[in-house]
């Protein structure tokens, strides 16, 4: 595993008088895979927005290719990109339109080869003047991949991105996704209610619960030091514990 | 500022435009709708009244500016609401934009359907009334240029109330200029309103450029301080404007609202 590619440190948000985000503190490093999990509300979300510039965080650092985010974010962002199953692109525009649109916008040299390049390497090339819109689901979440490729980010973000894809495709994906993290040495960030796809590709899991980090490690090595079947259980497992020991308190 | 982002931003404004037809028709319906209106009871007016000559002219030309005023307002709020109703905001400002970037290619948006409304309605007036507004030559294009200006910041405040108080405030997008309307003295000169409002119509910079322009036709000359009042109100109003985008823009992130908006 390479350098380090993204640092958080003590980084909280507090939304009124919600902690959303209560002081974590972590990193990825290059080419590695890094899987936040963690129930509805658990700030995985608000995690992942602030890392990409989305929201201000209350307090903390978060560096991101070696540069302060809060300070060059738009330097940042040209190397850095995300795909989620919940944010569309332009449902009347064709695939080609919003794929030169994104181009543009990242700066991508010879934007045509690129186009060409992930089209034929998600199988959309059929898909090329069809209206977004009108595209499957699964489509769909592989035109929002290849939108997240266009300019070889060195960080990926994906939120969900094998939700609503069928197990076929989910499954080529994942095969996709860590053949590109391993040729390009991509350090990809994502969020995923799905445990096993989680155990599967994650080179490191952070769980979160109620605003914090209360576990991290691989997921092999997660699942023994908490002694488990597997992900799930252990998900489980602690999201109870912490469950039982805040009504405890109370 | 990159210009490759900005084209990048207007293009995808234009693929739109390309792909709808019930959105290609709203640039020329409504000016095609007020043009025959207004131009058919102006006409009537006329012929009630004797010969008016000027008075045909009073109110053609300024429906067309009015238009070209909302349409600059308009079109900067509608291009950003467009990404709230596809869910492509993020996708947006995930990307290398700044607010500025992103402002700027709404204004060039503005201009290109202040453009094409104003070649509808100018061909329009010609054929149906013989009105010929590149007669009065180039004296109002400064004006046409301010009344421009005025509603890219318009359009730039309206944005950015939608940006902080969500898809409620939306109906701002086609409301906020029928607001000053009745105090920029679009159809009317200043001194018919009220004191109180001849005084908040001073501080606009449209009621200066319909004063402008009723000047134009009727004597033919350029009046100076009108102009010069509405260019240097257009240059506080429209540097207020990016700074209150920018401040909502900051305050939508730390309340993370962004990611809601849609």
């Amino acid at each position: 595993m390479g350098n380090i590619t993204l640092k958080a440190e003590h980084l909280s948000k507090v939304f009124n008088v919600f902690k959303a985000v209560d002081d974590i503190c972590f990193e990825a490093r290059r080419g590695e895979i890094l899987g936040i999990l963690g129930p509805n509300g658990a700030g995985k979300t608000t995690t992942v927005q602030m890392l990409l510039g989305l929201i201000t965080p209350t307090s903390g650092y978060i560096e991101a290719l070696g540069m302060d985010l809060a300070r060059y974010r738009q330097k940042i962002a040209r190397n850095v990109n995300f795909s989620s199953a919940y944010v569309n692109l332009p449902a009347n525009l064709t695939v080609s339109e919003n794929l030169h649109i994104f181009a543009r916008l990242y700066d991508v040299k010879h934007p045509e080869t690129k186009i060409e390049q992930l089209l034929d390497l998600l199988g959309l090339q059929e898909t090329q003047r069809k209206p977004a819109g009108q595209l499957s689901s699964g489509q769909q979440i592989r035109l929002n991949l290849c939108k997240a490729l266009l300019n070889d980010p060195e960080i990926l973000f994906l939120d969900e991105p094998t939700s609503s894809l069928d197990p076929d495709i989910a499954d080529r994906t994942r095969q996709l996704l860590m053949s590109i993290r391993q040729e390009r040495e991509l350090t990809i960030i994502f969020t995923s209610h799905n445990m096993a796809e989680m155990e599967k590709i994650s080179d490191r899991v952070l769980f979160m619960l109620q605003g914090k980090i209360i576990a991290g490690g691989h997921p092999t090595e997660v699942i023994q030091r908490y002694h488990g079947q597997s992900l799930e259980e252990v998900f489980l497992k602690l999201a109870r514990q912490t469950k039982e020991r805040k009504e405890g308190e109370l | 500022m990159s210009w490759n982002r900005i084209y990048a931003l207007f293009l995808r404004q234009v693929y739109l435009y390309r792909h709808s037809l019930p959105r290609l028709m709203e640039i020329t319906y409504w000016p095609l709708v007020d043009i025959l209106l207004w131009g058919f009871l102006t006409l009537y007016l006329t012929s009630l009244r004797g010969s008016v000559p000027t008075f045909i002219s009073f109110l053609l030309g300024a429906l067309i500016l009015w238009e070209m005023l909302f349409r600059a307002q308009q079109a900067l709020s509608l291009a950003f609401l467009e990404d709230v109703w596809t869910r492509n905001l993020l996708n947006i400002f995930v990307a290398p934009v700044s607010s500025v970037e992103f402002l700027t290619a709404g204004m060039l948006l503005g201009l290109a359907k202040v453009l094409v409304a104003f070649i509808v309605m100018t061909v329009l007036a010609f054929m149906l009334y013989a009105f010929n507004i590149f007669t009065l030559g180039p004296l109002l294009l400064p004006f046409i240029g301010n009344l421009v200006v005025f509603g890219w910041a318009m359009g730039i405040i309206t944005t950015a109330v939608i940006l902080r108080y969500g898809q409620g405030a939306e109906a701002l997008a086609w409301g906020i200029a029928f607001l000053i309307q009745p105090v920029s003295a679009v159809f009317y000169p200043v001194t018919v309103l009220p004191a109180v409002l001849q005084k908040i119509a001073f501080f606009l910079p449209s009621s200066h450029i319909f004063e402008g322009m009723r000047t134009v036709l009727s004597v033919r000359m350029l009046p100076g301080m009108d102009l010069f009042w509405a260019a240097v109100l257009n240059a506080i109003y429209l540097s207020l404007a990016i700074l209150f985008f920018t401040r909502m823009f900051c305050i939508v992130k730390e309340k993370g609202r962004l990611t809601h908006l849609e």
